[in-house]
């Protein structure tokens, strides 16, 4: 598998990261419109913060569906490559969803996991993460393969590199810190939900 | 080929695929369901169909969202009790987004239902689609069965609002209480 040099990692060896730097970096390599769901609270606040691509959808409410939201667009848009960005606290909600994604062997979706171990937006309670579950090692059993921990940013910049270049389903498990989120998403679903949809080129 | 004209003897699941492919529904995620089940069969016999199983009701409601803001229409198949799973989902993502979402209930709890836990949770489900206002009709006869279906597809996608279909033990026969 086309794995970087510098993989595999564990969760514990995986360096803690910033969200919003990382969400910055992700954010610059998408040329090809990529779309993005933003998962509730702090991950979609960060992406938010990076840049308001049209091409972004931001979760308000309905905890643990960034996956099956982007498994739905990449199902009606095969052709265009999109990610989920998803909390760990919310990933545990909805675990089941790995198993979907991986037994339609989406080649165009790619899984973004932000994972503090924490709920953090309600006042940092721990999440199991931090006690004794390996979201990526849960991807894998659940039939992802193409699963890793990024080690650190370079090699995080490069498993998304490789996740926008070759086919999916792809799972990128990401430790980062509990430093606050750059900015509030402006909570307008009807508005972020057209802005969306001519991102996607479904409306004019 | 499938043909496409009603017939006298069409049953219920026919008349819902029929209806579907004239709206171009097309993608169809499911909790299964014993009186669900000629309809998804039918359903994954018919090459015009993406069907499949989700883990959790409000997954399924996840796909079909995402689905149709990037272009596609599709439905969520689920009985009773799996509808019992739904507000939260409801209430934050069709309802607060505008999302014409699709729902098909096989109606448990009623008519000669053997499971207390169905019939209790059944109760809940007109309620809370009342109550989040979400435009719901119960089909009992098979010859207003395409009337409901067409015109409902039409409205939701017309107003961007989810509807949900209950199929009621009088149209499907319901799950028989079998000792």
């Amino acid at each position: 598998m086309a794995f970087s040099p510098n993989q595999p990692v564990t969760r514990d060896q995986a360096k803690v990261m910033n969200r919003f730097d990382i969400t910055k970096r992700m954010v610059a390599l998408l040329r090809q419109e990529e779309a993005v769901i933003g998962g509730i609270g702090y991950t979609n606040f960060d992406l938010w913060a990076a840049e308001r691509r049209p091409q972004n959808f931001y979760m308000l409410g309905s905890m643990g569906l960034a996956v099956p939201i982007a498994l739905g667009v990449a199902l009606a848009q095969p052709q265009r490559k999109v990610i989920a960005l998803e909390g760990d606290g919310s990933l545990l909600m909805q675990l089941g969803c790995l198993g979907t994604v991986a037994a339609r062997a989406q080649k165009n979706l790619a899984i973004v996991i932000m994972d503090n171990g924490a709920y953090q937006i309600t006042g940092g309670q721990k999440t199991v993460t931090d006690q004794c579950v390996d979201l990526v090692a849960v991807a894998k059993a659940s039939g992802l393969a193409q699963s890793a921990w990024a080690a650190d940013e370079s090699a995080f910049e490069e498993l998304i590199s490789l996740s926008l270049k070759e086919d999916g389903p792809w799972l990128i498990g990401c430790r980062i810190d509990n430093a606050k989120p750059a900015d509030t998403t402006e909570r307008d679903p009807p508005k972020l939900k057209d802005q969306f949809m001519r991102g996607l080129g479904v409306r004019k | 080929m499938v043909t496409e004209t009603p017939g006298d003897t069409e049953t219920w699941d026919e008349i819902t695929r029929r209806v579907l492919k004239r709206h171009k529904v097309d993608l169809v995620t499911y909790v299964p369901d014993n009186v669900l089940r000629p309809l998804i069969e039918g359903i994954h016999a018919d090459p015009f169909f993406t069907a499949f199983a989700v883990t959790r009701e409000e997954e399924g409601m996840g796909i079909l969202s995402g689905a149709w803001m990037a272009g596609r229409r599709g439905i969520l198949l689920m009985q009773t009790s799996g509808f019992a799973t739904l507000p939260n989902v409801l209430a934050s993502l069709p309802m607060a987004f505008h999302i014409p979402t699709l729902m098909m209930v096989s109606e448990r709890g009623t008519l000669g239902e053997f499971n207390i836990g169905q019939t209790l949770v059944g109760r809940t489900m007109r309620p809370v689609l009342d109550s989040l206002a979400v435009e719901h009709y119960t089909m009992t006869r098979l010859d207003e069965a395409e009337f409901i279906l067409d015109r409902s597809i039409v409205q939701a996608m017309a107003t961007q609002s989810p509807v949900c279909f209950i199929l009621s033990p009088l149209l499907t026969g319901g799950k028989k209480f079998e000792k």
